[in-house]
């Protein structure tokens, strides 16, 4: 009896919990790394250093930012909804970390393959904004408060676009699971001309509008510069995080730096196709997958960063026009030319 | 059945470890660090006066009636869901119906941006 239960149930769930420990481990150490290079890339566009004392390179900042953030005194405003307050940061960073239960970083490499991935990551993406809510209302000041409005007003425009786009996917897929989606991308407008497997066959090039799309979209949505309105620190101060300080500062931080690496994931998956090599020879095909996720994965990231790096904060007006009047349009009517061509045509099949 | 749920199994566990990394972070600071609370330290910040009224005022209305046009718009997304995994599977019919259902959302969102609903100033 005690034997059969340690087989089925306690075993499987050992290895799962080890297996989530280490992808945590690895995601958090990543993200850790994520911050110090985008700090350097930013620096270096504007001809400074960066970070560059703490180890070698300044190597080991972000690990020097998490014991400084330990050490500071946690202020609880005396107005603040004391529960609400520190659940805020709890929520948002758990919620970015929990997506990653079903991103694929390998063939098969899932925590959980289920065959509603995607929609398991919409929906968690689509909780984030809890998190900032929650935060600026129960601060009970009025900075965080306009900030935790103009950010929820904008993450909740731009996931609209977000959904089309990856409706437009999903009809050029025709499943819901994360590694569908990949395998999908084996075969595309490289082989119909005639080319072998090859970074041509990804959805970069056959929905190029929709990758645009998205990844613009993944900047407001993750409120990336230039879409930074919440944390607008020349008019909001610093938004909805106003108020905190210390570790729940140091989780919301960390909250958004998992949704943006999170963000470049499902770019790399979506259109960048996942694991898969660029180009079908020999000696590439030799390397692992992995290593073609994250190679991917960073060159979105530093794209994201570039942007960060090059263009000016938007005006709040400009940001909501850009959302409903220019994106949701030209996605709605992407999803409706899609899945024409794809009828007529017959491709999808 | 039970194999559909046993699929979910590993994600309950991710999330359990990663509410428990957030608890231990967010716990960390009130057991090691140093702390001093005082009446100014503990006011709400208002660029160095004192608040003079309660935080939670009036706020546009546009705020909401975005929230209201991101639920519409939403749904409509969670309808497409379903049609775009199985496009293949229901035919013309299927496409259509779609399609009619699109244009009366569509004719929708023009009454909007017609009454200035999507306008900021």
């Amino acid at each position: 009896m005690m034997d059969g239960f340690f087989a089925t149930y306690a075993w499987p769930a050992l290895i799962i919990l080890g297996q989530s420990l280490l992808l945590l481990v690895a995601l958090l150490v990543f993200i850790a790394y994520v911050l110090y290079a985008d700090r350097k890339i930013w620096a270096a566009v504007q001809m400074r250093r960066g970070p560059n004392v703490v180890g070698p390179w300044g190597l080991l900042q972000s690990f020097a930012d998490l014991l400084k953030f330990v050490l500071k005194e946690p202020v609880i405003p005396s107005g603040a909804n004391k529960g609400i307050f520190l659940l805020a940061p709890l929520v948002s960073v758990t919620l970015a970390l929990a997506a990653w239960a079903v991103i694929p970083i390998n063939e098969n490499w899932a925590i959980a393959s289920i065959n509603v991935g995607i929609l398991y990551v919409f929906a968690i993406s689509s909780l984030e904004v809890y998190g900032v809510i929650m935060g600026g209302w129960a601060s009970n000041s009025k900075y965080p408060f306009l900030g935790a409005l103009r950010s929820a007003a904008q993450m909740v425009s731009y996931e609209v676009s977000i959904g089309f786009v990856i409706v437009t996917v999903l009809l050029c897929v025709g499943s819901l699971s994360l590694t569908d989606i990949v395998l999908s991308q084996r075969d595309g407008l490289g082989t119909m001309v005639g080319l072998p497997n090859s970074f041509l066959d990804w959805h970069w090039l056959a929905l190029f509008p929709m990758f645009i799309i998205f990844f613009i979209s993944a900047l407001a949505e993750t409120n990336r510069p230039p879409f930074d309105l919440p944390e607008a620190e020349s008019e909001l101060v610093a938004g909805f995080m106003v108020e905190y300080g210390s570790t729940p500062y140091m989780m919301f931080m960390l909250g958004e730096y998992a949704a943006i690496v999170l963000m470049c994931a499902l770019t790399t998956i979506l259109f960048l196709g996942g694991w898969l090599p660029p180009v079908d020879f020999w000696l590439i095909s030799w390397v692992p997958g992995v290593v073609w996720f994250v190679l991917k994965m960073c060159m979105v990231f530093f794209m994201f960063a570039m942007v960060k790096a090059f263009v000016p904060r938007y005006r709040y007006d400009q940001l909501m026009r850009l959302g409903w009047k220019v994106f949701l349009p030209i996605s709605l009517a992407m999803v409706v030319i899609t899945a024409f061509v794809l009828k007529l045509t017959g491709w999808s099949a | 059945m039970n194999e559909l749920l046993g699929s979910y199994v590993p994600i309950a566990i991710f999330l359990g470890l990663s509410l428990f990394i957030g608890c231990a972070l967010l716990l960390a600071p009130f057991l090691v660090a140093y702390r001093a609370p005082d009446q100014e330290k503990l006011s709400a910040y208002e660029c160095g006066f004192n608040a003079f009224d309660d935080a939670r005022m009036k706020f546009d209305i546009r705020f909401y009636l975005v929230a209201i046009l991101f639920i519409i718009f939403d749904l409509e997304v969670a309808f497409l869901f379903p049609w775009a995994v199985s496009f293949n599977e229901i035919g013309w019919i299927g496409f259509w119906s779609m399609m009619s259902f699109l244009v009366v959302l569509t004719v929708g969102f023009i009454y909007e941006w017609k009454k200035g609903a999507l306008e900021w100033q």
